[in-house]
């Protein structure tokens, strides 16, 4: 069995009486998608800040690519391969698309350092950078203002400053989110061929998404994983069936 | 859209078209008013990197424009009174050369902004002008206390120091130092906007999160601009006493700081030219105000708040249109 | 003898430090309330002191020039924040440390205006005049005994104001969660003027209490209004409490390292340089101490992390 690229052991964050993240402990397998599901409240954002560097856990481990960082920053863990995409887009708006992606290829090439060459005429960065638009569907809007753009193009650019990086795993934070069922289906097609990439955990409401696209699903619910398995086995899991589906069902 | 690189052309030639009016009409002391423009643009483009491009709002410039003017006091005070700076542990002597000068005030300036940097880019948003301002009223004080050098009185410097080949007392010689600097800095300033690190900055001003995401230390990237900020606020003020020479507590006070943001913010913030006709602009003001009124400071306080309130685009936004230009 | 003077400059630290109370606490009030940076403060602290000085000169009471001083200060304060404050709480810092800026000169010439460039006096009234002995036989000036006691009043009353009554439980809710007190139906926008009002008040008190130990001049605020800011730093933006430790740590550290440090330089210095030496780091000794802490806790003694 191939050594997972991102592996969380025993990681626990208590807020007060509160135990956002109880001793949850996952992996990431190369070529896999593994998707995190929970109801709202269950901690999936306590678990993604924590593997992005954002909080510090109380105890447990993360191992990406083989190191230990659970002690790095965000930018640290980025280098190491990293790539994040934000629930609620998280650009500089005030760029351009181009801008954007170019920030990106730039973080992953180094060399910000530079004080007086024209970033925006720099060859090798602008290749990446378009290339990673092509590949969302985005180079027709690189010349537009990152704020005009309309939602799910912001959550396209979202993708694509994250495959600047070339990542060696990607940490998506519902990338679905408010894209409609065009536009959900067609980041589904190319999440199924970016996992060939680098591995994906995705943390997702859109379940049609998760059940097509998931070689594993956990569940998390008051800040534990109830279960881990593929989605037949999570389909059959009682435990998920009262405590997630169940709710899903009532509402 | 590309209104504001003619208007910037058009500012660049108006400061270098006034002074040389004045020299025609023999009019001497408008000559000193343009070279005052000049240095304060110069201080006001150097804070402008930190504030324009980093968003960091410093309410303590003064500090590196005193510490550059202070540079020029001693050395040149010691070079006056043929007193060196210390014998141990080796001769330092003072100088009256400008170069030499410059070199002294940017690096000092530019070694304090990376202290106070280094403390108060730990936080941010206003604790971040709190502290800016406390260690630029700590300068001042100390100034202040400080007896070897004047003290409270500050330091006069009789003859202004010298450039190879120019005579610095001839005051189109001096502004013409001055406005060459300006140019030189304005011209570095616009590569470095758009240079790799002008990219990453902007992008750290904007979304510390986005920054970081890619992999970037957002805390280094202000650290440095907040430095290179300081250097050029330092440079402006080594110019500045020359120009009076004279030096004071004053260069250090909180007033300036405040001066520096209003220069900003009168041209326009996020131009690069902004400082530039927002210290033209103080000038003017100053000199037509000043003249009518006693109280200018009411009429600059109205300006100053109507500006802030109604027109934030200042007067190159008012000209050149609402959208900055990109890359 | 030199006991006597130690414990003549800690009761000075500790006055000090109750005035400096009294500007950080409305100011990190209105920071933690409204998110405002004001650096128009320090001008409502001259106002009260130029009121407290003018009302005292025409009818020759300290009472009325105290009130005097707080009625100005607070309508001062509630009309700026209906005019100008108002307009910023959606706005950055830039713009609000720009508007405030801009009040301070529109205050400073103003009072210069109105008042002329010369600084005004306010005398200590005679029932507060002269020197008190406190126990332990040490001579102290009863009129800074009246403004330490007066310090721990107001400051008393402000802890309760905040954590019993009414308008401090929306204080305190507007402090955690703006739109929820909102939706609450409390008036947000009176609630806004009133704390406003309150802050300047505190600082207008402040103006008057020191004026009369001090002269009363323009410009007079803002070298307090910085004091005031590390006060914040240290202590933690917007706790009341933060405030009143980080006071007190100020007004003590400067007072002391005045009188202490030529004192101690002297050990081995000769006298000259130790005071001058002395005097130039005592200037800068408070702001050490904030370099201090914002290493060991960026966010403040008493500041949420």
């Amino acid at each position: 069995m191939t050594e997972p690229l991102l592996r969380i052991e025993g990681l626990r964050k208590a807020f007060g009486a509160l135990v956002a993240c109880n001793d949850v402990s996952l992996d990431l397998r190369p070529g896999e998608i593994h998707a995190l599901i929970g109801p709202n409240g269950a901690g999936k954002s306590t678990l993604i800040k924590q593997i992005a560097g954002n909080m510090a856990p109380d105890a447990g481990r993360i191992h990406l690519a083989g190191r230990d960082v659970t002690g790095l920053s965000t930018a640290a863990r980025a280098r190491l391969g990293l790539g994040r995409t934000f629930q609620i887009s998280s650009l500089a708006m005030e760029y351009t698309v181009l801008q954007n992606v170019m920030l990106g290829a730039l973080g992953h090439r180094g060399g910000v350092m530079r004080f007086l060459s024209p970033v925006m005429k720099d060859k090798a960065l602008l290749q990446t950078a378009r290339a990673a638009l092509e590949r969302v569907g985005l180079a027709e809007a690189a010349r537009r203002r990152t704020a005009d753009l309309s939602h799910g193009q912001r959550r396209q650019l979202e993708v694509a400053v994250a495959l600047t990086l070339s990542p060696r795993v990607f940490l998506m934070d519902e990338p679905m989110a408010g894209l409609g069922a065009e536009g959900s289906a067609r980041l589904t097609g190319f999440l199924d061929q970016l996992r060939q990439e680098a591995p994906i955990l995705l943390v997702e409401h859109d379940m049609d998404a998760v059940f097509a696209l998931a070689d594993r699903i956990s569940v998390l619910v008051y800040g534990a994983v109830i279960a881990t398995g593929t989605a037949d086995e999570i389909r059959a899991d009682p435990a998920v069936r009262e405590a997630y589906l169940g709710e899903e069902d009532a509402a | 859209m590309k209104r504001e690189p003619l208007l910037n052309a058009a500012i660049l030639l108006g400061l270098l078209l006034v002074p040389l009016w004045a020299l025609w009409a023999d009019a001497p002391f408008t000559i000193t008013l343009a070279t005052k423009v000049a240095i304060l643009a110069l201080a006001g483009v150097g804070l402008n990197i930190a504030l324009g491009l980093g968003g960091l709002v410093s309410l303590g410039h003064a500090t590196f424009f005193g510490i550059g003017g202070y540079a020029m006091g001693i050395l040149a005070s010691h070079a006056q009174s043929f007193v060196p700076l210390t014998e141990v542990p080796f001769l330092i002597e003072g100088t009256k050369s400008m170069p030499v000068i410059w070199l002294v005030a940017v690096v000092f300036s530019a070694l304090a902004a990376l202290a106070i940097g280094a403390l108060s880019l730990r936080t941010s948003g206003v604790y971040f002008i709190m502290i800016t301002l406390a260690f630029g009223q700590m300068f001042y004080y100390f100034a202040i206390s400080w007896p070897a050098y004047g003290g409270e009185d500050g330091l006069s410097i009789y003859v202004r120091n010298g450039f190879p080949g120019l005579n610095t007392l001839d005051p189109i010689q001096f502004f013409a130092i001055c406005y060459a600097i300006l140019a030189l800095v304005l011209f570095l300033a616009a590569r470095l906007a758009a240079s790799p690190f002008g990219l990453a900055l902007g992008a750290a001003r904007q979304n510390d999160e986005r920054v970081q995401t890619v992999g970037m230390d957002s805390f280094r990237l202000r650290l440095v601009a907040f430095t290179i900020s300081g250097a050029v606020t330092g440079l402006a003020g080594a110019l500045f006493a020359d120009l009076n020479r004279f030096v004071s507590p004053t260069m250090f006070s909180w007033q300036m700081s405040g001066e520096f943001i209003i220069f900003i913010i009168l041209g326009g913030i996020g131009r690069l030219y902004g400082p530039v006709v927002g210290a033209a602009l103080f000038i003017i003001l100053e000199h037509f105000l000043g003249g009518l009124s006693d109280y200018w400071h009411i009429y600059l306080g109205a300006i100053l708040l109507a500006v802030v309130l109604f027109a934030r685009g200042g007067l190159i936004g008012a000209l050149a249109g609402r959208e900055v230009a990109h890359d | 003898m030199s006991t006597v003077l130690l414990i003549e400059q800690l009761l000075n630290g500790v006055q000090f430090g109750l005035m400096l109370f009294l500007m950080a606490a409305g100011l990190t009030l209105i920071f933690g309330v409204m998110g405002i940076i004001n650096l128009a403060h320090g001008s409502l602290y001259m106002v009260g002191a130029f009121a407290a000085a003018g009302v005292a000169a025409a009818t020759g009471s300290f009472t009325l020039a105290l009130i005097a001083s707080l009625a100005a200060a607070a309508a001062a304060g509630a009309l700026v924040e209906l005019t100008v404050i108002r307009r910023l709480y959606a706005r950055d810092h830039l713009d609000q440390v720009l508007a405030t800026f801009a009040l301070i000169l529109i205050f400073s010439e103003g009072t210069r205006w109105v008042f002329g460039s010369f600084p005004l006096f306010l005398d200590v009234p005679a029932a507060l005049a002269g020197p008190v002995t406190l126990p332990g036989g040490i001579q102290y000036p009863l009129y800074r005994l009246f403004i330490i006691v007066a310090g721990l009043v107001v400051a008393a009353g402000l802890f309760l104001l905040i954590s019993r009554t009414r308008i401090g439980i929306r204080i305190r809710a507007g402090e955690a969660d703006r739109e929820m007190i909102a939706a609450l139906g409390v008036d947000i926008s009176r609630l806004y003027t009133l704390v406003f009002a309150l802050g300047a008040a505190l600082a207008g008190l402040a103006g008057a209490l020191v004026g009369a130990i001090q002269s009363v001049q323009v410009g007079m605020g803002e070298p307090v209004l910085i004091l005031a800011f590390v006060v914040i730093v240290i202590g933690g933006i917007g706790s009341i409490r933060g405030a009143f430790v980080g006071a007190l740590l100020v007004g003590l550290t400067d007072t002391l390292g005045r009188f202490l440090l030529p004192v101690i330089f002297r050990a081995f210095m000769d006298p000259s340089a130790a005071t001058s030496a002395g005097s130039a780091l005592a200037s800068m000794l408070i702001y050490i101490l904030m370099a201090a802490v914002l290493v060991a806790r960026p966010t403040g003694l008493f500041g949420k992390a």
